[in-house]
């Protein structure tokens, strides 16, 4: 049983890993859109999600090394202070891998407010570090992406398993 | 300890390396903001992702052209309103090509130098970071169309900003909002010049250090005043929207709002670069030439 098991996880994880930098860069895409007003301050932080998601799920694979190199991608396409994001992203990923075993007991809809909790975090980070460079204190609609982070998690999966699942069946047939 | 295998293989803890990263990050910082020394790296990433935010792009583009072909429902309409400007235009022109040409000829009998003409780029808006820090957009032109930073950024109403950093095929520009951003501005009415600066809040900017008693009105118009080397003179910045003085202090609390609109339109021009202000003349220069030669024969 153990053995079939390992042998199962070998396979998908060998597939994984182009899904993960798939994942990866489509949440850098949507990252990247061009939003204004409204829709710019709704919009989650699809990459911090992606990454949360990864190292929650695949801790092995995906760690602090990847968040801080995706935080570093997001500091140049935010235009913000290089390294900013690449340190919220890192201690967020370390939060996420100290818990992840905690976190996958439970359902996505019970994970949501953590990971909202993680996200706000990062947020903070993100937050302390402009202020120490001498930025004005920005308004609280600042955090509205933490929540609208939490509001998607418990649909991320699906959106992130989906090319993997459509992916064995050219290969049956 | 060779032999282990791979399930056993952990690597530096995570604290370790939560430590490690943090200082990696937080030296990077220090090293972006204090000494601005990083720019290679910046263009390598930039260069990685520019095909990412190319394809971002690629919906709005879309969008815009659908919508163009909706939206023209009436061009014989269009046209017939684009011809009537196109005339007015014109005849504004002519009056600005013979005022040019007398401005040229009046300037040669003074012998005052010669007003720079300024070439432009058309640019487009690619996206608008979300950082609540900072007020900046993203161009689609880079070093590649020969652009540089310190270029002055306008649209058709006024000066939107100034190009901070260049890359291969994008730019990043600080739009005059930004907190940490002044032009150097004359009043139309009065000739009063002043700085206006950013408040890091969208539409609006603040005229700092002008005394309570300063000729200034509700509605005044400030053009930039060309004294910086960096902005061309005349180009409308902001109105005055709001003027508080309060006896208790020394300066009026003036609010202004950008005469141009950046969340309005998608395409600016990018002006070509000023020619470089003469340098400054040295003040010892002309009161101590003995001493310097003096000074000379000395060391010989």
């Amino acid at each position: 049983m153990a053995f079939v098991n390992s042998s199962q996880q070998e396979v998908l994880s060998h597939v994984r890993s182009r899904f993960i930098v798939l994942s990866l860069t489509a949440a850098l895409l949507l990252n990247l859109l061009p939003l204004q007003g409204l829709a710019l301050l709704l919009r989650p932080d699809f990459v911090a999600l992606v990454v949360l998601y990864w190292s929650i799920n695949q801790p092995q694979r995906v760690g602090m090394s990847v968040a801080f190199t995706m935080g570093l991608l997001m500091d140049v396409g935010d235009a913000s202070i290089f390294g900013q994001h690449a340190l919220a992203y890192s201690v967020m990923a370390f939060i996420a891998l100290l818990l992840h075993r905690r976190l996958r007991i439970f359902s996505l809809y019970k994970q949501a407010p953590q990971v909202g909790l993680l996200l706000l975090s990062a947020q903070l980070i993100i937050l302390l570090t402009g202020l120490l460079a001498g930025a004005n204190l920005p308004g609280w609609d600042f955090f509205l992406a933490s929540a609208s982070g939490m509001l998607l998690w418990p649909l991320l999966p699906a959106l992130v398993k989906m090319p993997q699942r459509r992916k064995p069946d050219p290969d049956a047939l | 300890m060779e032999t282990a295998p791979q399930f056993f293989r952990h690597g530096p803890g995570l604290l370790a390396r939560l430590v490690f990263f943090a200082l990696l990050s937080l030296l990077l910082m220090v090293i972006d903001t204090r000494f601005k020394y990083l720019p290679e790296i910046r263009q390598t990433i930039a260069v990685a992702i520019y095909p990412l935010q190319r394809l971002a792009h690629v919906p709005a583009a879309i969008y815009d052209q659908v919508s163009g072909l909706f939206v023209n429902r009436n061009p014989i309409d269009e046209i017939a309103h684009l011809r009537q400007q196109h005339l007015a235009d014109q005849g504004q022109l002519q009056r600005l090509l013979a005022l040019e040409a007398e401005n040229a000829q009046l300037r040669n009998l003074l012998e005052a130098g010669q007003r720079a003409e300024s070439k432009t780029t058309l640019a487009e808006i690619l996206y608008i970071p979300h950082d609540p820090f900072s007020r900046k957009v993203i161009l689609d032109k880079g070093s590649q169309n020969g652009i540089q930073p310190g270029q002055v950024v306008v649209d058709g109403a006024g000066v939107v900003g100034q190009i901070t950093r260049v890359y291969p095929w994008l730019s990043e520009v600080t739009l005059i909002t930004d907190k940490d951003h002044s032009v150097p501005v004359q009043l139309v009415r009065s000739g009063l010049r002043s700085m206006v600066s950013g408040t890091g809040e969208d539409g609006t900017l603040e005229l700092r250090y002008l005394a309570a008693n300063a000729d200034i009105q509700h509605g005044d118009l400030l053009v930039t005043s060309g004294i910086d080397g960096i902005y061309p003179p005349g180009l409308p910045v902001a109105l005055v929207s709001k003027i508080e003085s309060n006896a208790a202090y020394a300066f009026a609390r003036i609010t202004c709002t950008p005469a141009a609109g950046v969340n309005r339109n998608r395409q600016v021009l990018i002006l070509s670069p000023l020619p470089p202000i003469p340098e400054r003349p040295v003040e010892s220069v002309e009161t101590k030439p003995e001493d310097k030669k003096r000074g000379k024969i000395g060391i010989r």
